[in-house]
């Protein structure tokens, strides 16, 4: 258990001193609660504080996984109310509506990310966070590894289904 | 010192030079041997053994899993005993498990592991093991590797003939090494003869879930039974139970209790009781016995108290039982692959005794009798007898089988294994052990289809094989390659508690079908959380519910106030990871309990009565992430009869706002 997240870190500090300059980040004015406890818990470091709210990335970006292209059609409500279930289930440990926690807020991600990448992330974090630039710069803007959560693909569907209604 | 050095090495050398030759064989090996040997034991790394090894704990109380041929230990299940390193008979759900008649006993002495069969061959569904001290009987999923099943045997005491399983898996019995009053009641201890009497219990296995239940048991006079196998193929419906002591003596039992030249093996017609059972035989008796279960979606242990066992009486039977006189105190009692044989290891003889089911079949229908024993027949030993393997070591305990029609047999006093033909009751081999082997084991011993590859004996005396830890060293077994015609010695590996007996199996049985997390839509414990927004602090007069959540890498809530000395705090925590290999703990302060170690998607309680007023950190105590250092909550406890509110929070907010 040790030795393979030992493993893991070493491996993301690897990657990541090897490409990390060439990430393309762009850093966003937060929202002024958000920005006024970051403030309040920092401010003995006395440093500046620069959250980044937002990875952009390129929406050709399909990322790394089983997912390699997705058609969609107009919202199937029955679908996404379905992903709301899977998402409430076992995904809000980490991630809420519209403020960043342990991962980013997923109100939007739909129009940052493109539907191939959402879904490969919730597949194949573990290979994501290795080999896609993006999911490496989230990671070392969240520090924390999204979890494989071992959905099948139905069910990562319906998420990315109950993501397009949240807009 | 130099020069002392000097002598003592020319010493050696001498000595060395003037012993060698025949005695050469003693010592591990060594040399162009010790090459082949190291490549038949590697496994390379991130490759996979081939073989499970389960092995009893002995005086641990648990079960251990090791692979072969590297002899690597994968994990210690516990069984009989508590075990903080896993919360086992520590947290709320798994106490249970260890209740009997007598109370939480927190200890057991674990002997005979056995596997499951199906038509004869090991399934690598459950594995079976026997407490010797609290009579019990424990099953074991090999699908999780935990225990799920703890049944106690009433009307008995030193449950060692047990825990063995019929080539169906219709029944595991459990038969009584101790004599003891039946009912137990306050009487004169040298007025044993007669009065004391044994149980043989065969539990009847429920094919779909493997749950036990106790059939019947057999009353028996007050002999010990020792050890036991199943007939197989043209024997099944046949059980064998060594015995000695059938001079019923209690005291001074190493003198007293060797005094006949034969004791039995009794041989139990299972089929026929069963057959009896059905048509409404057999007495019910007042008992009182503990059986506990596991329930893998509630994730809790219940106890339900028994409080009735049929007994079946052998005069209320006739034909079901007989003794066969075996030489000598027998200990092992052991069935060859085919049924045919009955090998009887007399552990004061110098001598093997070979019973043949043929025969004794034949003697039963000739009635060929040598009087009786309570009423039991004794068939004549010469028309049971196969032949007698002679001289062929000291002290034979047991005795496990190839395919090609050999025996493999340990002998303690001359401290070796020997490989002999059943059939020609030849010795083939011999080799010896370090030292004093008690069992051995073949993987898939108990059945029709050993597995000829490997033979690990199991040592009782370890001595000088290892880096010595104090007094006390680690116990030690041996892995031998008998594919050949010679057995060749390994590999030494050290092993927990003491190691009685052990059972195998191919690992491709087993690792495809091992489960890797509980998921959480099938989790209906009382006090599951399914999301963190469902994560609460409850009171309800004194007791304090926490209902937690743990996920890489936080808890929730992780910050709770408005707990006050005196209170009863019970922490219920869920582990929403559904990803394999991602368990987290949880260690509060001060808690006079252990830690929690939960794997994804269970839930577990431990009770935390805080006396002193403060700020208490909890923590995960298993490394999960990369941020696992920073997986770590606090509990706010005021005065008793502060009136601090009750308040739950995690990132300074209620668990499950800005929700959907």
């Amino acid at each position: 258990m040790k030795l393979k997240f030992f493993t893991l870190l070493t491996l993301a500090l690897f990657v990541f001193s090897s490409c990390g300059g060439d990430k393309k980040k762009e850093t966003e004015t937060t929202t002024s609660v958000r920005k006024e406890r970051v403030e309040k818990k920092t401010i003995e470091k006395e440093e500046s504080v620069k959250v980044v709210e937002e990875i952009k990335s390129d929406l050709s970006d399909k990322g790394v996984g089983p997912i390699k292209s997705v058609l969609l059609g107009d919202i199937d409500n029955t679908l996404a109310a379905k992903g709301k279930e899977v998402f409430k289930a076992k995904c809000t440990a980490c991630h809420k509506n519209k403020k960043r926690y342990i991962g980013p807020a997923i109100t939007g991600v739909i129009n940052r990310r493109s539907p191939e990448w959402i879904m490969n992330m919730i597949l194949n974090p573990e290979g994501m966070i290795k080999e896609n630039p993006t999911a490496m710069a989230l990671l070392k803007e969240y520090s924390a590894p999204m979890a494989n959560q071992n959905l099948n693909e139905d069910e990562a569907r319906a998420i990315l289904e109950f993501f397009r209604t949240l807009n | 010192m130099k020069l002392f050095i000097k002598s003592v090495f020319t010493i050696a050398i001498a000595s060395l030079v003037s012993c060698g030759g025949p005695s050469e064989k003693k010592g591990s090996a060594k040399g162009a041997l010790a090459g082949s040997a190291a490549e038949k034991v590697y496994v390379a790394p991130g490759e996979h053994d081939s073989h499970y090894a389960f092995l009893s704990g002995g005086f641990s109380g648990q079960l251990s899993v090791y692979g072969l041929p590297s002899g690597r230990l994968f994990r210690v299940i516990p069984v009989f005993s508590q075990d903080p390193e896993k919360g086992y008979g520590y947290n709320e759900e798994t106490k249970p498990m260890l209740m009997t008649s007598h109370g939480f006993v927190p200890w057991g002495d674990s002997h005979h592991p056995d596997i499951s069969q199906t038509n004869g061959e090991v399934d690598g569904r459950w594995i079976f093991i026997n407490e010797n001290n609290t009579p019990r009987i424990a099953r074991i999923s090999l699908e999780t590797f935990e225990t799920e099943e703890i049944i106690e045997i009433p009307h008995s005491a030193g449950n060692h003939s047990s825990s063995f399983v019929t080539e169906n898996s219709e029944y595991v019995v459990a038969g009584t090494r101790f004599a003891v009053p039946i009912p137990q009641r306050d009487m004169p201890i040298n007025e044993y003869k007669g009065n004391f009497k044994s149980s043989l219990s065969f539990l009847k296995i429920d094919p779909e879930h493997g749950n036990m239940n106790i059939a019947f048991q057999v009353r028996l006079p007050g002999f010990n039974f020792d050890l036991s196998h199943p007939g197989r193929g043209k024997s099944h419906g046949w059980f064998f139970f060594s015995t000695y002591n059938t001079e019923e003596a209690n005291s001074l039992m190493e003198v007293n209790s060797s005094q006949n030249d034969k004791d039995f093996i009794a041989a139990i017609n299972w089929k026929k009781i069963e057959e009896y059972v059905a048509n409404g035989g057999g007495i019910k008796e007042p008992a009182n016995y503990a059986h506990n279960t596991w329930n893998d979606n509630t994730h809790t242990a219940t106890t339900e108290m028994k409080k009735e066992v049929l007994v079946v009486n052998p005069e209320d039977v006739p034909g079901a039982i007989y003794f066969l006189p075996t030489p000598k105190s027998p200990h092992g009692c052991d069935v060859d692959p085919t049924g045919e044989y009955i090998i009887g290891n007399g552990k004061l003889a110098a001598s093997l005794t070979v019973h043949s089911f043929t025969k004794m079949q034949k003697a039963i229908e000739d009635k060929a009798f040598d009087g009786d024993s309570y009423g039991i027949p004794i068939l004549n030993f010469e028309a049971i007898n196969y032949g007698t393997l002679e001289q062929p070591g000291l002290g034979p305990l047991h005795t496990e089988f190839d395919t090609r029609g050999n025996g493999y047999t340990t002998f303690f006093i001359s401290s070796e294994v020997v490989k002999w033909n059943i059939k020609d009751l030849k010795v083939i081999d011999r080799h010896p052990v370090y030292y004093s082997v008690g069992h051995l084991m073949i993987p898939g011993g108990n059945s029709k289809t050993p597995d000829d590859k490997y033979l690990v004996a199991l040592n009782k005396i370890t001595k000088d094989r290892y880096l010595p830890t104090g007094p006390e060293v680690c116990q030690s077994a041996q892995l031998f390659d008998i594919s050949g015609d010679k057995m060749e010695l390994l590999l030494d590996f050290p092993t927990i508690g003491e190691p009685h007996y052990a059972a195998g199996i191919a690992a491709d049985k087993i690792a495809s079908k091992s489960q890797k997390i509980y998921k959480l839509e099938e989790n209906t414990h009382p006090y599951v959380v399914k999301t963190e927004a469902e994560t609460k602090v409850v009171r309800e007069g004194n007791e304090v519910h926490i209902y937690m959540s743990m996920i890489r890498s936080h808890f929730s809530p992780d910050n709770i106030e408005g707990v006050k000395v005196g209170d009863k705090v019970y922490f219920h925590v869920t582990n929403l990871e559904q990803d394999y290999d991602v368990p987290h703990g949880i260690a509060m302060i001060g808690a006079n309990t252990s830690e929690l170690l939960i794997m994804p998607g269970r839930t577990e309680t431990f009770i935390w009565e805080p006396k002193q007023v403060g700020v208490w950190p909890f923590y995960c105590t298993d490394f999960c992430s990369a941020l696992h250092q920073e997986m770590q909550g606090y509990v706010r406890v005021s005065a008793k009869g502060a009136n601090t509110p009750l308040k739950y929070t995690i990132d300074d907010e209620v668990p499950g706002e800005d929700g959907f």
